[in-house]
């Protein structure tokens, strides 16, 4: 794996991701206006200043304004920020919208770490190791405030907030070593919480990744966790079973008893864990307890990571289009 | 704090006017009841002058240390909590304490009955109330830091404020929560005053335009300072009783807070920007000798950047999980605001043409203003176009961009404002040389600071860090190197004026030949600013009859 290159003086951050080159280019972009609108209007300043100086120009001539002027200049800005704005818009929505082959990298940040699963079940602190040239899809929660996940070099940053889910996704593009920050201020050693993302060549990140500890993924961790908290007892595929069977589900919108329609997302899972009776589902009793404070945020995931694996709605669905 | 005797009542302890010395609002009256008890809005200005000075060098002491402990990667200065307790104080007094409070408390209060031919602000006991609970505020804040402070950030975001924070959470809370209350009547104050006491003839459109800029800004007091009142207030409650607002393990949820706190604070921003550009307006005329190009539009792009300001308060929080759609509509809201700004960047160029320019103290603050203010507007759309937001969000790129605008801007026309005004105040004049070179090293000192930042926060380095990665501390070095300049541009006013009170040469009526009801009082006012009430018939910056007024122009540099 590559170093990385010598942390010395520069001025930019390294393009490492699939974002850098399009993040770059606006705000390139944002820089010509800025420097562009600053200039004209310095050197407008300057000129003036000097051509109307008192000593050269001792009476001043009134000048009232000019409606046409006025409309041209708020116009001509409002333009240009119209397309800054689609721009700007566009990185973000795309953002926000992970592929749905993404490789699940699961988050949790605490006073003062970084904790990350990987879905083979690697597990490590303040190291974040990827491969390159797939997407990568971060999903993170913390156990106490609120804190930031920052990775510069590859341009993306979402905050971490304890009793939901969020997520980033990207693609690394470049092999070699990048600073991770928190960047939402979290307390005492808020500047201490930093790390490394290693992005590697996929062959190479599955070395590493086969290197796993506890010999189990992570969906099978959670499968355990499933077993042993005693889900299966309701959720179960035998008909008449207290709570819906899960397989298939995840991602699927379901209809609540309130009328409502919940899609089954890791936020949703999470809470019916947490606080059960919140969103039930329609033709299902409030019968199962709370698991709040018997189950911490990285076992959360491990069930999520399990849920999941026994088939999504998109899966669910193909199975049945080919039936 | 010795370095705040500006001393305007240097005559304490003469009774009077000496025999033969006119009356004015200074000497009418002495000893200290006459100024704690006054109701006079001049005084009441210069009471908050010395105040709201105590509270800058108090906050810029702590600037101070933010930068020394920068200045190298690891944290050798101070511990980590008591950098971070540095740099919320820092903070709060700025803010709260100096920014929101400086034009519109100082000159604001001095000016504005003057500048509409009243002989005092509508409610004047309120006025006074209003510094005293100023006072208190502080007083809170400052037992706070006495006793060790509070780590939070200025912003107090939950649930770290809630269950995490080190300090007085609560004790400086409550210091910020009282001191609103004096935003909230000077506010009141402003607008009844601008509304129902405006001399005869003296129509809307004949007002001056720092005159608009603070109706402006009294909108935005009275609608935005409550929203804080009640967060503070919330979070009061949750840390008390432990009842769920904020904190997700009470049932709380975290980023409601930060709605909350952005509703007031960001238009806050337009608190502190906004009667700067009032100032600017009053500069820009007097020393081009012209009248202001685009009047009525400069009038409504303040109204208009107080209405939109409220609208914009999302683009805080693009990467706090909010909804993708409600990031693109408080984007496109950011940018729409950004358009009276660059208007009033437009009309202020365009006075200049064809002007009579000269170049005294508070012409050199003015052009400080534009180099700042442009880079610092300009540098928000960077911070408003969601696609670099979320690379800089929480980076010293914003750390340099508001600083651009509350401290380049701000701070500029704040100065500007109290260069042009000073004569008018204390009836004197003070080093013209000096000032002209203090505005110089501001400028320069200010550019070396925050220019670095953008860089450094365009590489990634998150602000609120107590120690950082290696490969940052050239740019550090040019920053903190840059703030001692900065540091020692703000201390050279402080001496000039002060040797100004007593060996100032006298100013004159009018020793701008400036328009403007304030200039055809006498200087330092009457106690009731006019012998009789003025009666207006003509427009603002009337700069036609130009000789008369040249004549009335005193020459510093004879």
């Amino acid at each position: 794996m590559n170093e990385m290159s010598n942390p010395g003086f520069r001025l930019l951050p390294e393009q490492a991701s699939n974002w850098a080159a399009s993040v770059d280019g606006l705000f390139f972009l944002l820089i010509a206006v800025t420097v562009f609108f600053a200039g004209l209007i310095s050197a407008m300043n300057i000129y003036f200043g000097i051509k109307y100086r008192e000593s050269k120009n001792p009476k001043p001539t009134q000048v009232h304004g000019s409606t046409p002027l006025e409309i041209f200049w708020s116009v001509v800005p409002l333009a240009i920020s119209l397309v800054i704005f689609g721009w700007g818009a566009d990185i973000f929505f795309r953002m926000n919208d992970a592929p749905a082959n993404a490789l699940d990298i699961y988050t949790t940040g605490k006073q003062w770490m970084w904790k990350i699963q990987h879905p083979e079940g690697k597990r490590e602190i303040n190291e974040l190791h990827i491969p390159i040239g797939q997407p990568i899809k971060i999903t993170m929660t913390s156990e106490d405030t609120i804190h930031s996940f920052f990775i510069p070099d590859f341009r993306v940053k979402m905050d971490v907030l304890p009793g939901r889910y969020t997520s980033i996704w990207f693609e690394a593009t470049k092999p070699g070593k990048y600073r991770l920050y928190c960047t939402e201020y979290c307390g005492t050693k808020h500047s201490e919480m930093i790390g490394w993302v290693y992005a590697m060549e996929p062959d190479d990140y599955d070395r590493w990744v086969a290197g796993n500890v506890s010999g189990m993924t992570l969906a099978e961790a959670g499968q355990k966790m499933f077993q042993s908290l005693g889900c299966e007892t309701c959720h179960n595929k035998a008909s008449g079973a207290r709570g819906p069977d899960l397989a298939g589900r995840f991602g699927r919108a379901e209809m609540l008893q309130t009328g409502r329609t919940v899609v089954m997302d890791e936020d949703y899972v999470r809470e019916s864990i947490l606080n059960p009776a919140a969103k039930i589902v329609a033709g299902y009793q409030p019968l199962m307890p709370t698991f709040q404070g018997q189950i911490s945020e990285e076992n959360l995931m491990r069930i999520i990571a399990y849920i999941k694996s026994i088939g999504t709605a998109d899966e669910a669905l193909n199975e049945g289009g080919a039936q | 704090m010795s370095t705040t005797v500006v001393d305007p009542g240097q005559v304490l302890d003469r009774p009077g006017p000496k025999p033969g010395e006119k009356p004015n609002f200074l000497n009418i009256r002495h000893g200290l009841a006459a100024w704690l008890l006054t109701l006079d809005h001049k005084r009441i200005g210069i009471l908050y002058l010395i105040s709201i000075t105590f509270f800058f060098f108090l906050g810029g002491a702590m600037a101070v240390g933010i930068r020394l402990e920068l200045a190298t990667p690891q944290g050798d200065m101070f511990q980590a909590e008591t950098y971070n307790k540095l740099f919320t104080m820092h903070g709060i007094i700025m803010i709260f304490f100096f920014l929101v409070p400086s034009i519109p408390a100082v000159l604001g209060n001095f000016l504005i009955p003057i500048m509409i031919g009243a002989r005092d602000v509508a409610f004047p006991r309120l006025n006074l109330l209003s510094w005293y609970v100023y006072s208190v505020g502080g007083l809170f804040t400052i037992a706070s830091m006495i006793r060790g402070g509070v780590d939070t950030g200025w912003t107090f975001y939950t649930p770290y404020s809630i269950t995490y924070a080190n300090g007085y959470v609560l004790l400086t809370g409550l210091g910020i929560f009282i001191t609103g209350f004096s935003s909230i009547l000077t506010g009141l104050n402003f607008l009844v005053t601008i509304h129902k006491m405006r001399a005869p003839g003296l129509t809307w459109f004949r007002l001056p335009l720092f005159i608009w800029a603070h109706y402006a800004t009294a909108l935005i007091m009275i609608l935005g300072t409550p929203v804080i009142a009640i967060t503070v207030l919330l979070v009061a409650i949750e840390r008390a009783f432990r009842i769920g607002i904020f904190d997700p393990a009470l049932g709380g949820d975290p980023v409601l807070f930060q709605h909350l706190f952005w509703f007031y604070s960001h238009p806050a921003v337009y608190i502190m920007i906004l009667p700067a550009m009032g100032v600017m307006s009053e500069l820009v005329t007097a020393f081009t000798r012209k009248r202001i190009f685009g009047y009525h539009f400069i009038a409504f792009s303040s109204i208009a950047i107080a209405v939109l300001g409220f609208l914009v308060w999302g683009h805080h929080m693009f990467v706090t999980s909010q909804s993708v759609y409600a990031g693109m509509v408080f984007s496109i809201l950011s940018f729409l605001v950004a358009i009276p700004s660059a208007v009033k960047a437009f009309n202020w160029t365009a006075t200049l043409y064809k002007g009579s320019i000269s170049y005294s103290a508070p012409m050199i603050y003015a052009f400080g203003f534009i180099g700042l203010f442009i880079i610092g507007g300009l540098t928000g759309l960077f911070l408003s176009t969601l696609g670099t937001d979320v690379h800089l969000h929480d980076t010293y790129f914003v750390v340099a961009h508001f600083h651009f605008i509350m401290v380049g801007g701000a701070i500029m026309g704040y100065l500007g404002g109290l260069h042009y005004w000073w004569p008018k105040i204390t009836g004197r004049m003070y080093s013209e040389g000096w000032a002209r070179f203090s505005a110089l090293v501001i400028f320069v000192g200010f550019y070396l600071a925050f220019f670095p930042q953008f860089v450094l926060g365009y590489l990634g380095m998150p602000r609120r860090y107590h120690v950082y990665p290696e490969e940052f501390q050239v740019l550090n070095v040019l920053s903190s190197a840059g703030a001692s300049i900065l540091g020692a541009g703000y201390l050279i006013p402080m001496v000039y004026f002060v040797v100004s009170l007593y060996k100032g040469k006298r100013a004159g009526d009018n020793p701008w030949g400036a328009t403007g009801l304030e200039w055809k009082t006498q200087s330092p006012p009457l106690h009731e600013n006019f012998t009789q009430t003025p009666i207006i018939t003509e427009e603002p910056y009337d700069y036609e009859d130009f000789n008369a007024l040249e004549a009335k122009r005193v020459q510093p540099h004879h």
